[in-house]
C-alpha cells in the first residue's frame, strides 16, 4: 500500500491504462508537456507517452469532445479533459446529442467508448464560471454514464473502469478532493460501476453524499458520534448506473434520509434520490426526507459569500439533529 | 469533339458508369421516398437530396470501403453514394425493424458502420468535429484511411466548422470538408448571412487548400475530390471543397420553397446534374442512349424492390425502444 493524493491516483490510472492499451489517448487543453493539466492530473504522461497520445488542443471544447467522439467511434479509446466542469457547456451538443445518442440512434451499430474528465466544485474562490457542480444535467441524459469519485482510492479504480467501458462516461472530479489522500494498493484494482460505498456505517440516519460532501459528512459524523448519534454515509460513486439497492437498504435500516449535495437544490441529484426513496421505501421512513443543498444562485466569489452557499459539516450536523427531532 | 478536350479524359469508363448509376440510384430512390411519403407511409419529416447527387457521388467515388463519411439531415444521398443497401435504407426511413438502425434513427439518422458511414446527425454542424476525430483516429492508428465530411452552407456559420477546420489543419488530418452550398439554409439565403461569396475562401484562414467546384458537375467534383483524397492519404492534410449546388425540392417535407425566385429555380433546373452527366456520357461515347435508358430501367426496378421490402417489413416491437441505450449498463 502507498498513500496517494486524488490527483496522483488519477494520474496512475491514466498511466496504467495507457500502458495497457495503446488505443487510449488523452486530448485536452494544456494537458501536454508544458502545463501537464490545470490540476496536474496528466503530469509526466506526455513525457512518457509522447505528444501524439497526450495531445494539447486549441481552446475548442466542442471540437475536443467531438473529435474524441469521432475517434471513439473508429477504434480508439480517448480520454478528453475539459479543464473546468463549467466549460462542458461549450461541448454540450457533442456530449448530449452525439456521444449519448449515437449507440441508440444508429440501432447499436456504433459505440462510443469515450471518457470525458472534468472537475466540478466550489470552495476555491474562483467564482461563477469555475465552481459549478453540474452532474445532474448528465444524469438526466440517457446514454451517459456518470462517475463521481470522492476519494483517491475510488478515483483510481473508477477511472480505470471508465476507460475500459464501451459507453461514454462522464468522469467528474472535485477540485477540493484533489488534495485528499487514500491508501492505494500496489496491485491493480478496478471498481465496478453501480456499486455504492458505505463510507461510514451507522443506524440513526442515512446521509447520501457525493464528492466533497462525503468528506463534510465524515467530519459531521465524528461530531455527531460524540453526541451519541451514528449516521450512515452512502457514497454512490456512480450516478449512472445508480446503486439504488444500497441506498434503499440503508434507508430501510435507519428510517431517515438526509441528502447532501453540492449543487443548487432545484432539480439536483437530491431530488431524484428523494423521489426514488419515496417511491420504493416510503413505508420505512420515520420522518420526511431532508435535503441540504446550495441555494439556487450562481457561485459567488468573495469567500464570505461562497462559504455561505456551500453545505458544510455544521449544516449536516444540524440537518441530522433536525431530522431526528422531527 | 477531340478526345483531348473531352470532359471525361483520364477517368476510367467503369468509374464513370458507376457514378452515373449511383446518381440515378439516389434520384430514383428519393423520388420513391417522396411518393411513399405522399402515401403516408413515412412518419416525420424528409430532406430530399434531389439535385445534389453529383456532390455525394463525385466525392464517394474516390473513397475505399473502409474510408469514413459523416452525413447530415439531408443524408440519403451520402449513404447511397457510400454504397448503402437500398432496402435497409428505405426500411429505416419507414421506421421498420429491418432498417439500418432498427427504426431508431429514421430519415435523418442513417448509419452503416460496416461501410464506414459514421451516420447522419441532424444538428447542423455537429458532425464536423466528429469527422475530425475519425481522421485523428486514422492518423493515430497509422492507417491510410481518409474521412469525407459532408455539410451544408448553413453549417459553415456554426462554431463547430471553425473549431474543426482549425484542428484538422494543425494536425494535418486526412479529412475532406465537403460543403454542399445549395444557397439556402432552410429559408435563409446564404448571401444574407455570410459576408463573403465563397465559403471555400475560409480555408485560407485555417491554412488549408480551398477549392470551389460546380457541384452539379460530377466530373468536376470527382476531380477535385480525387486531388484532396490523394493529398489526405499521403499525409498532406485536409481540404475544404465547396460544391455550388441546388436542391430541387424545398428544405423539408411541406416546404414549397417560395423564398426562391422562380427564374433562379428555372436556371438551376437546367443545370440538373444527372441530365448533364448523361449528355456528357453519350456525347463522349461512354454510353449509348439505349444503355443509359437500360441503366435507368434497372435502377427503377431495384428501387421499387427496396420500397416493397420496406413497406412489407415489420415494425419493431414497441418495447425495443428500451434497447441500445447502452452497450452494457452494468
Amino acid at each position: 500500500m502507498k498513500e496517494l493524493t486524488y490527483v496522483e491516483a488519477l494520474n496512475e490510472a491514466l498511466r496504467e491504462e495507457m500502458m495497457r492499451d495503446e488505443r487510449v489517448f488523452l486530448i485536452g487543453e494544456d494537458i501536454g508537456p508544458y502545463w501537464e493539466g490545470a490540476f496536474k492530473v496528466t503530469k509526466g504522461l506526455a513525457k512518457q507517452f509522447g505528444v501524439e497520445r497526450v495531445r494539447d488542443t486549441p481552446i475548442s471544447e466542442a471540437c475536443i469532445v467531438g473529435a474524441a467522439v469521432g475517434a471513439a467511434m473508429t477504434g480508439m479509446r480517448p480520454v478528453a479533459e475539459i479543464m473546468f466542469g463549467d466549460l462542458l457547456t461549450l461541448a454540450m451538443d457533442q456530449i448530449a446529442n452525439q456521444a449519448a445518442k449515437i449507440h441508440y440512434m444508429f440501432g447499436g451499430q456504433l459505440k462510443v467508448p469515450l471518457v470525458i474528465r472534468s472537475p466540478f466544485g466550489a470552495g476555491k474562490s474562483i467564482a461563477a464560471h469555475h465552481s459549478q457542480s453540474l452532474e445532474a444535467w448528465f444524469m438526466h441524459t440517457p446514454g451517459l454514464k456518470v462517475a463521481v469519485p470522492s476519494t483517491a482510492y475510488d478515483a483510481k479504480g473508477l477511472l480505470k473502469t471508465a476507460i475500459r467501458d464501451d459507453d461514454p462516461v462522464m468522469f467528474f472530479e472535485h477540485k477540493l478532493c484533489y488534495t485528499t489522500k487514500s491508501m492505494i494498493p500496489e496491485e491493480e484494482y478496478l471498481i465496478p460501476f453501480g456499486e455504492a460505498d458505505v463510507k461510514r456505517e451507522g443506524s440513526d440516519v442515512t446521509v447520501f453524499a457525493t464528492f466533497w460532501m462525503v468528506h463534510q459528512a465524515l467530519k459531521a459524523a465524528d461530531k455527531l458520534s460524540k453526541k451519541g448519534i451514528e449516521i450512515e454515509i452512502v457514497d454512490p460513486r456512480t450516478l449512472v448506473p445508480l446503486d439504488k439497492e444500497t441506498i434503499l437498504d440503508s434507508v430501510r435500516k435507519t428510517g431517515r434520509l438526509l441528502i447532501v449535495e453540492e449543487d443548487c437544490k432545484t432539480c439536483g441529484i437530491g431530488a431524484e434520490i428523494a423521489a426514488i426513496v419515496s417511491e420504493e421505501a416510503f413505508d420505512y421512513l420515520e420522518s420526511p426526507i431532508k435535503r441540504i443543498a446550495e441555494p439556487d444562485t450562481p457561485i459567488p466569489f468573495s469567500p464570505v459569500l461562497e462559504n455561505y452557499v456551500i453545505p458544510n459539516d455544521e449544516a449536516i450536523v444540524k440537518g441530522v439533529i433536525d431530522l431526528l427531532e422531527s | 469533339m477531340s478526345m483531348q478536350a473531352s470532359k471525361t479524359t483520364g477517368i476510367e469508363k467503369e468509374t464513370l458508369v458507376t457514378m452515373y448509376r449511383k446518381m440515378l440510384e439516389i434520384r430514383r430512390f428519393e423520388e420513391k421516398v417522396w411518393h411513399l411519403f405522399g402515401r403516408n407511409l413515412i412518419p416525420g419529416t424528409l430532406h430530399l437530396y434531389i439535385g445534389e447527387e453529383a456532390v455525394a457521388v463525385g466525392v464517394c467515388a474516390n473513397l475505399k470501403i473502409d474510408d469514413y463519411i459523416t452525413s447530415t439531415h439531408r443524408g440519403h444521398g451520402h449513404c447511397i453514394a457510400k454504397g448503402a443497401d437500398l432496402k435497409k435504407t428505405m426500411a429505416e426511413i419507414l421506421g421498420k425493424k429491418t432498417g439500418y438502425c432498427k427504426g431508431k434513427g429514421g430519415s435523418m439518422h442513417v448509419a452503416d458502420a460496416a461501410l464506414g458511414n459514421l451516420g447522419a446527425t441532424a444538428v447542423v454542424g455537429s458532425a464536423i468535429p466528429i469527422a475530425v476525430g475519425a481522421a485523428l483516429s486514422c492518423q493515430l492508428r497509422g492507417t491510410k484511411q481518409v474521412v469525407a465530411c459532408f455539410f451544408g452552407d448553413g453549417a459553415s456559420n456554426n462554431g463547430t466548422f471553425h473549431e474543426a477546420l482549425n484542428m484538422a489543419a494543425i494536425w494535418r488530418l486526412p479529412v475532406l470538408f465537403v460543403c454542399e452550398n445549395n444557397l439556402y439554409a432552410m429559408g435563409t439565403r446564404i448571401s444574407n448571412v455570410t459576408a463573403i461569396e465563397n465559403i471555400a475562401d475560409r480555408a485560407s484562414a485555417y491554412g488549408m487548400p480551398g477549392v470551389i467546384v460546380d457541384g452539379n458537375d460530377v466530373i468536376e467534383v470527382y476531380r477535385a475530390a480525387k486531388e484532396a483524397v490523394d493529398r489526405a492519404r499521403n499525409g498532406g492534410g485536409p481540404t475544404l471543397i465547396e460544391c455550388k449546388t441546388y436542391r430541387h425540392k424545398g428544405h423539408s417535407r411541406f416546404d414549397p420553397a417560395k423564398y426562391r425566385p422562380p427564374d433562379e429555380v428555372e436556371e438551376w433546373m437546367k443545370k440538373d446534374p444527372i441530365l448533364r452527366f448523361r449528355n456528357t456520357l453519350i456525347e463522349e461515347g461512354v454510353l449509348t442512349e439505349k444503355q443509359a435508358d437500360e441503366i435507368d430501367r434497372q435502377i427503377t426496378e431495384t428501387v421499387e424492390e427496396a420500397a416493397q421490402f420496406a413497406v412489407k417489413s415489420p415494425y419493431p416491437q414497441p418495447e425495443e425502444a428500451l434497447e441500445d441505450v447502452f452497450v452494457k449498463l452494468r
